[in-house]
């Protein structure tokens, strides 16, 4: 067993929080909450660095790094709130690129790697709760060709991304692991809508409406209806990297807390002095702990190929819900009114947490998959 | 003991909803329903509280020679519940609930003339100018000083989180009168108009992007001493007696099983793979735990009315009440996110607006959800902080 990060694990740490403490604060962050699209230079400067690369194989030009590295780095932009559609475009995306044909990886990698194409993974729906087999979007086989109709939701950064990610049921019900297809479609193609939204963590997303939009065998991707075991294999790994930028979060919560009360007198005293806090800032303490340990048992089962990887994802993801839940409460709460303002780091990192949680399966959702998971 | 109702009772029933059905507009329905907050969009709620005192209702608590309605401690349940069950907006209570009672049990003949008939109609908008930057949980320390000068008193300071400063037009405000001897002993509670030369307004964002809260600066404000309430050095008693309004008296249950309703049919739609997620036992367990706790809620509310009505004052209860009504709606609004799922995050606040033409993107019911769910995390700090509440219960109930 080793927990050290190697020294290129460590120098990509480093340069993520260079760049975190020199380009990023709570004024920023509404700054860029305002721009629509998104901050273009970031993404450039992502791209420069070298992060867009990250997960790619060096045959395509990337570093060829794994779950361990996107952790790495994501925690560190996490401390930063830092808005750019990483998870979306790199991680989501460039993990669907990795099991796509050689004509779609060679259309799309070397722009994406440029920071010229963005990407969106479109599987959640209305009302529906969120596991990848319970999606009830029809694609309708034609021959080769499959015609989607129907509307997806809270799409992250599908308002900016240039190729959608589509994940359909081509045949089936909803419950059935069979029958799903994903299908990588130009986002302006024919009988797409796209109706842009904020969301509440200051991102964007959309919802995307399909109506007899028709691809092509050769935008399929994976085998027609085998569609299941790819998603989900991508999805662990976007649920590893989600976790990893929140639990950086839960650690500027549990230190903007700490300080905020050994500063604010009340009573004569500073507040962290009253033991009812004290014990509940011990307790987001051992709850952020406990994230992390589940953070580095998910990354490295997964990295390393472990048969109970999933369930550890799922562990994760629900512990991060969790933990979230009571770390941004209890931070609230004891910064008093403070905590109530839109001024302090405070509640925009609870509106993170929040709508993570929310995203691709909450904690209860994830708990009972964990039950599931052999 | 018995929980039948008595038949006049359900004839009073009858009478206020049949005064709701009739009187409701459809812009102020339209803002009852949007709702994300204790406080209503303002322009509705005061549209409301006309209609309600051309009524007679506007203020069922006060004694009916000062335009309460002389209703009965239950009528008054009824009513406020009827209230919430048509989901009318809440209205302001800053001057019902607060001023208006204090001024009957602490102002001057004089200021009761001038200022009850306004705070019913309407016509003055009081906001609450009590905490500052260094002082809240210990409001005993607040430091704005008002000065003596001629008739007049010179004020200088700050007050901060004042909900609904930019909207109001009066002011009542604890003020430091004596800097020597215990910091109770030198509060002064004084009534002051909005616009007087040395006020400034600023407003604060909150969480939900929405303001409601200003802080306010006085430079050299000028107020007379007639518009003192109780005597000098002697505001914390009139602020102590405000509280036992501003806290006591206040109902909870009705308006959480209001939500948990709501909540109930959302989870009819969100469809699970094995069916609607109303079904689904890990939902039912937590949807069944947090009504079991707001039906103990409902009745110790009860219980709390019962001994009012028989003139027992229900002290410290009403910290008890204030801990669980408001963590309680926390976690109903924190039910409502995770029946939700991802369509929570959506954020739209333009479309809450009343009367917006903004197309509502994903289901309408998910719309006040997540700002519901931000602007609830303030409710167990303000109005005095639950960990204040809860040293309260210890102290003065259990005696620690
Ligand atoms: C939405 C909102 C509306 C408000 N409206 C008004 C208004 O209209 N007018 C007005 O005058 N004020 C208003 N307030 C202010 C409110 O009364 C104060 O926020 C409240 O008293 C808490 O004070 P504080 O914010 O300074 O927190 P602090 O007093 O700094 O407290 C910070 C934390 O420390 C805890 N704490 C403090 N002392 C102790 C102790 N002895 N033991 C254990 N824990 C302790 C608190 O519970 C809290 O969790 C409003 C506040 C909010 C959030």
């Amino acid at each position: 067993m080793n927990f050290q990060l190697s020294e290129e694990q460590q120098m990509l740490a480093d340069s993520a929080k260079r760049f975190v403490r020199d380009n990023h604060d709570v004024e920023k962050h509404r700054q860029n909450k305002k721009l629509m699209p998104l901050d273009e230079a970031t993404w450039a400067q992502f791209a420069e660095l070298g992060w867009l690369a990250v997960p790619f194989a060096e045959e395509h030009g990337g570093l060829g790094m794994g779950p361990l590295e996107t952790m790495v780095l994501l925690q560190e932009l996490g401390e930063g709130l830092i808005m750019a559609p990483y998870i979306a475009t790199v991680v989501l995306g460039g993990g669907f690129l990795r099991h796509a044909s050689e004509a779609q990886q060679a259309e799309t990698i070397p722009s994406l790697l440029e920071g010229g194409l963005q990407l969106a993974f479109a599987a959640e729906e209305y009302e529906r709760v969120f596991t990848l087999e319970n999606t009830a979007m029809k694609g309708d086989v034609q021959g080769g060709d499959v015609v989607l109709n129907g509307t997806k939701a809270c799409v992250l950064n599908g308002d900016h991304a240039d190729q959608l990610i589509v994940l359909a049921r081509t045949a089936g019900q909803p419950g059935d692991k069979d029958g799903l297809s994903l299908f990588l479609v130009d986002a302006n193609a024919e009988g797409i809508e796209r109706i842009p939204h904020r969301t509440v963590d200051g991102r964007q997303g959309a919802e995307i409406r399909f109506s007899n939009v028709t691809v092509a065998e050769a935008a399929r991707i994976g085998e027609l209806d085998q569609g299941y075991d790819i998603a989900r294999a991508v999805l662990l790994e976007g649920l590893l990297a989600l976790s990893a930028e929140c639990a950086g979060s839960l650690a500027v919560l549990l230190r903007d807390t700490v300080e905020y009360s050994k500063t604010r007198k009340q009573f004569g005293l500073p507040i962290g002095k009253f033991q009812a806090l004290q014990f509940r800032m011990a307790d987001m303490f051992i709850a952020m702990e406990q994230t992390r340990s589940l953070l580095m048992a998910a990354t490295m089962k997964l990295a390393e190929g472990h048969d109970d990887a999933a369930k550890a994802v799922h562990a994760m993801k629900a512990q991060l819900g969790r933990a979230g839940r009571k770390i941004g409460q209890e931070a609230i709460q004891i910064h008093g009114g403070m905590g109530m303002t839109d001024e302090l780091n405070v509640g925009h990192f609870v509106k993170r947490l929040t709508a993570v949680d929310g995203l691709f399966g909450n904690a209860d959702v994830h708990l009972m998959e964990m039950a599931r998971s052999a | 003991m018995d929980l039948r109702v008595p038949e006049q009772e359900k004839a009073f029933r009858e009478e206020v909803r049949t005064f709701l059905e009739e009187s409701l507009t459809p812009e102020i329905r339209e803002a009852g329903k949007m709702v994300t907050s204790v406080f209503a969009p303002v322009k509705e709620a005061m549209a409301w509280q006309k209609i309600l005192n051309q009524k007679g209702w506007a203020a069922p608590h006060w004694p009916k020679e000062y335009g309460g309605t002389g209703w009965s401690v239950t009528q008054r349940a009824i009513f406020a519940e009827e209230l919430v069950r048509a989901e009318t907006p809440p209205l302001v209570p800053m001057g019902l609930h607060m001023c208006g009672p204090c001024l009957i049990g602490c102002g001057t003949e004089e200021q009761q003339n001038e200022y009850l008939p306004k705070i019913l109609n309407g016509e003055h908008f009081w906001c609450q100018g009590y905490s500052e930057p260094g002082s809240g949980s210990d409001l005993a320390s607040l430091k704005t000083f008002a000065e003596k000068d001629g008739d007049d008193y010179i004020i200088n300071g700050t007050k901060i989180w004042t909900t609904y400063a930019h909207y109001a037009n009066k002011m009542f405000a604890l003020v430091r009168t004596n800097k020597d001897g215990k910091p109770q002993q030198g509060i002064t509670f004084l009534l002051l108009d909005m616009d007087l030369p040395g006020i400034t307004i600023e407003p604060i964002v909150g969480l939900d992007e929405v303001t409601e809260q200003c802080q306010v600066f006085f430079d050299n404000v000028r107020v007379p001493q007639a518009n003192r309430v109780g005597a000098e050095n002697d505001g914390w008693t009139v602020a102590k007696y405000l509280l036992t309004f501003e806290r006591g008296g206040q109902e909870y249950a009705p308006g959480l099983n209001v939500q948990l309703e709501k909540i109930r049919l959302m989870a009819e739609k969100q469809q699970t793979v094995q069916g609607p997620m109303s079904q689904d036992p890990l939902w039912q367990h937590k949807f069944a735990s947090v009504s079991a706790d707001v039906l103990a809620l409902e009745f110790t509310e009860m219980r709390i009315k019962s001994a009012l009505s028989a003139g027992k004052d229900p002290g410290a209860l009403s910290s008890m009440t204030k801990i669980l009504g408001t963590e309680l709606l926390q976690k109903v609004t924190e039910l409502r996110i995770d029946t939700l799922g991802a369509q929570a995050a959506i954020w739209q606040p333009q479309a809450l607006v009343p009367g917006a033409e903004q197309p509502v993107i994903g289901p309408e019911y998910a719309l006040t959800a997540m700002p519901h769910y931000l602007n609830s995390r303030a409710c167990s700090i303000y109005g005095g902080s639950n960990e204040v509440q809860r040293g309260i219960i210890a102290k003065a109930v259990l005696g620690l």
